[in-house]
């Protein structure tokens, strides 16, 4: 068939202009909301994301940026002092089984880091396709899930963190799976409830009635139509979940479950370490693996709580410039410029 | 249009019901049974041939929606029968349905939702081909796709089909989902108020594209709409359709020329006339259309029919109906001297034919009988008084007998086919 073949009616507009606006690749899709951002939010948003890469990049370059091992009690031959002052060795000071406060304090940043994409990798895995299904499908499995995962939202969350690591404890080698999982366990109902919340209301939408309508699978319908449409609201919980597991593997750590002090630094296990030291004076063991928790939960409260004021259309303000009156305008003024920010 | 020539029969609806339970109580939602239901569709049965546009036309809640949706299976048939060329479609599992939907398509009435929001136009054409195999390679389902986006007049098709279905106007996405519904070459497509959410200017132009593309491609389409004008100009037949029946079924002259129903007449004397002197009294029908749940004795148009008469089925609902309304109308004293005779209509009490009205407490039944014969010499006219076989006083109220109703079929009228028993032959 050529383009010569006309069809009854012109189409609705004449063509516009130019390529059609295309949705771009994955880069600019991160880039969107902190374009979008402003005032407070994008204080928010940058601030957070800044700190988090900083943390990252820590984590991720610890034998390079630490001077020691977490594990290293000695240098050059000579044990380091325990519940030493911050000296030209230890800057930051050595805790009381002589370790540096530096080192441990820049390796706990790589085990959070560790735990925390385990984590999220897991519970999104297992909390995403959970969802789809149990809101897709709906009824008796539907009933079922929830009631499932309801119980797991009844119990107070490091309850249960610590009744998994303790029963997956002999069971893993690896501490950090355990503490993964661990948390894994806490989040994945969050995950599950906002997937299907969201796609029990897509499931509604007439594209998906036409998708059955032209054929397609059930299983076809959740991936291509249903996923895309739904996973939208997931990283702003996953951001705001992950600040909130950093906060559990330390709760974790600081009760000597997951994680054996012999396999990773961790800083809620410096903590528990640091408690007795508190009151003899000394500050430098607590004060660093505190700050770094401190610091990791809160930037990635701000991530999260900026995407979710960007993203989440009911706190979304509209953003509204003013019209443009040119001062040497004779005629009327120039149409006034109204911009609203892309939904 | 003219009516076309009598081809191959495409659809065969024998009997289709469909009937939703509602489930109002906690131990029916619990057990899934009891509760009462709704007939969406009740009962109906047409042919379809090959070629030809049915018009479904209908109130809101009519079951027109429901119907076609059933044709596709999209919803599931209570009962009944609907055959595709001689295959049976109901009680297929869904998987073996699947394939059929090839040949059975469907365009939804809001074209804003009825795409992905997340997929290009080259990305949701592709997608049924892909569902049923029809290509072999992306090479083929892609100059399948900017053939097809080309049929429905949405060119270059370059542009299009790499756009996003928020880039686009109603007109075009309504466009762009018509591509999609006739892209696996269907025989039946569903159109399901394909054009009322449109802007007037673009109904024509899709409306066309429609009827273009069924003579391009051979089509034949079930149009779903509650505008007569339309159907008028885009069906071949038309059945209209009054809480889940057919009430009435023929070709688009005979409707439209000689509508035999009443609930028909009312519709079409309903479509606005444009000048201002020709504008016609419209006696539409009284009151609303009536609950699905509880669907009125014999024939369901009766309460609301200008024309009905002894044997439509008058029952103790409407005795109720008539003196609330008559109330309404007479002035406050009258109602102050009236109500107190008439007991609580709540405990009116109904058997078939048969009703029990209360007196108030204290009153004297026979007072009240008095004030019922009065009414019916005041209003000789309302047609519920054909359908009163006798009144006569009891202990505490007063027995109203009605006149048996008969549910009617779809009788022969020399033209249209009705379910109106004006046609009931002897």
């Amino acid at each position: 068939m050529t383009a010569t073949t006309s069809v009854t009616g012109a189409p609705d507009t004449p063509p516009t202009t130019g390529p059609p606006k295309r949705r771009g690749g994955i880069l600019s899709k991160i880039a969107a909301p902190y374009k979008q951002s402003h005032g407070v939010q994008r204080f928010m948003l940058v601030t957070g994301t800044a700190v988090s890469l900083i943390i990252v990049l820590l984590a991720i370059f610890a034998p390079l940026i630490a001077p020691f091992s977490f594990d290293t009690y000695q240098a050059d031959g000579a044990r380091f002092p325990t519940q030493g002052e911050p000296s030209d060795v230890n800057p930051w000071g050595t805790t009381v089984q002589g370790f540096d406060v530096m080192s441990r304090t820049i390796y706990g940043a790589r085990t959070a880091l560790e735990v925390l994409i385990l984590a999220v990798v897991f519970s999104l895995a297992i909390g995403v396709p959970l969802g789809l299904i149990s809101g897709y499908v709906g009824g008796w499995l539907d009933r079922i899930m929830v009631l499932i995962m309801d119980a797991l939202f009844a119990f107070p969350y490091l309850l249960l963190a610590i009744v998994a690591a303790f029963l997956l404890t002999n069971t893993i080698d690896s501490g950090i799976v355990v503490t993964a999982i661990a948390i894994t366990v806490v989040y994945v109902p969050q995950y599950f409830r906002v997937v299907r919340a969201s796609t029990l209301s897509a499931r509604e939408a007439t594209y998906i009635e036409a998708a059955r309508a032209m054929g397609a699978k059930p299983s076809t319908i959740i991936r291509k139509y249903l996923f895309g449409n739904v996973v939208q609201s997931v990283p702003v919980i996953a951001t705001l979940n992950a600040a909130d597991a950093i906060l559990t593997l330390a709760g974790l750590g600081f009760l000597g479950l997951g994680i054996q002090p012999s396999e990773a630094a961790e800083w809620g296990y410096d903590l528990q370490r640091a408690i007795a030291d508190a009151g003899a004076g000394i500050w430098w063991t607590a004060l660093y693996p505190g700050l770094g928790i401190v610091l990791a939960v809160t930037a990635l409260t701000l991530v999260g709580e900026g995407l979710n004021d960007v993203l989440n259309p009911t706190l979304r303000r509209r953003r509204i410039k003013r019209p443009v009156i040119s001062s040497s305008a004779v005629g009327p003024a120039s149409a006034p410029t109204t911009e609203r920010e892309a939904g | 249009m003219s009516a076309p020539v009598a081809t191959q029969t495409l659809i065969e609806v024998r009997d289709l019901n469909v009937h939703f339970a509602i489930n109002a109580s906690f131990k029916a939602r619990v057990t899934g049974r009891g509760g009462a239901t709704v007939k969406a569709v009740d009962g109906v049965s047409f042919d379809l041939h090959e070629g030809e546009v049915l018009g479904l036309v209908g109130e809101s809640g009519s079951g027109k929606t429901t119907l076609g949706r059933a044709l596709l299976g999209l919803v599931r048939p209570t009962s009944g029968s609907v055959k595709l060329r001689g295959e049976e479609l109901v009680g297929l599992p869904e998987r073996d349905l699947r394939p059929k939907r090839r040949h059975l398509q469907m365009v939804f009435q809001d074209p804003h939702a009825s795409l992905n929001p997340g997929m290009t136009l080259q990305t949701a054409l592709a997608h049924p081909l892909q569902i049923h195999k029809l290509t072999s390679g992306d090479a083929e389902t892609q100059a399948k796709v900017r053939e097809t986006l080309e049929l429905v007049g949405l060119f270059p098709t370059q542009r299009f089909s790499d756009s996003f279905p928020s880039d686009l106007s109603g007109g075009q996405k309504q466009r762009a989902a018509i591509a999609r519904a006739i892209i696996t070459g269907p025989d039946l497509v569903v159109a399901d108020e394909p054009v009322s959410m449109l802007d007037m200017s673009v109904r024509a132009k899709i409306l066309d594209l429609m009827i273009d593309l069924k003579e391009r491609i051979g089509l034949t389409y079930v149009y779903v709409t509650h505008d007569l004008a339309s159907a008028k100009f885009f069906c071949d037949r038309v059945a209209i359709m009054y809480l889940g029946r057919i009430v009435e079924i023929g070709t688009v002259d005979e409707i439209f020329n000689e509508p035999k129903h009443p609930y028909t007449q009312a519709l079409i004397r309903a479509i606005p006339e444009p000048d201002p002197d020709k504008a016609l009294p419209r006696d539409l029908p009284r009151g609303e259309i009536p609950d699905a749940a509880r669907p009125p004795l014999g024939c369901s148009f009766h309460p609301r029919c200008p024309k009905a008469f002894n044997i439509c089925g008058w029952e103790a609902r409407d005795l109720q109906t008539m003196l609330e309304s008559r109330w309404m109308d007479l002035g406050e004293d009258r109602y102050g001297e009236e109500r107190p005779l008439v007991g609580d209509f709540s405990k009116l009490k109904s058997t078939e034919h048969d009703a029990f009205l209360p007196a108030g407490s204290g009153k004297d039944p026979g007072e009240l009988l008095a004030l019922l014969e009065k009414i019916r010499a005041e209003e000789p006219d309302e047609p519920m008084w054909t359908g009163v076989k006798e009144m006569h006083a009891e202990a505490h109220g007063v027995r109203v007998t009605f006149e048996p109703g008969i549910d009617p079929p779809l009788y022969e009228t020399g033209g249209a086919k009705a379910a109106c028993l004006l046609y009931k032959p002897d």
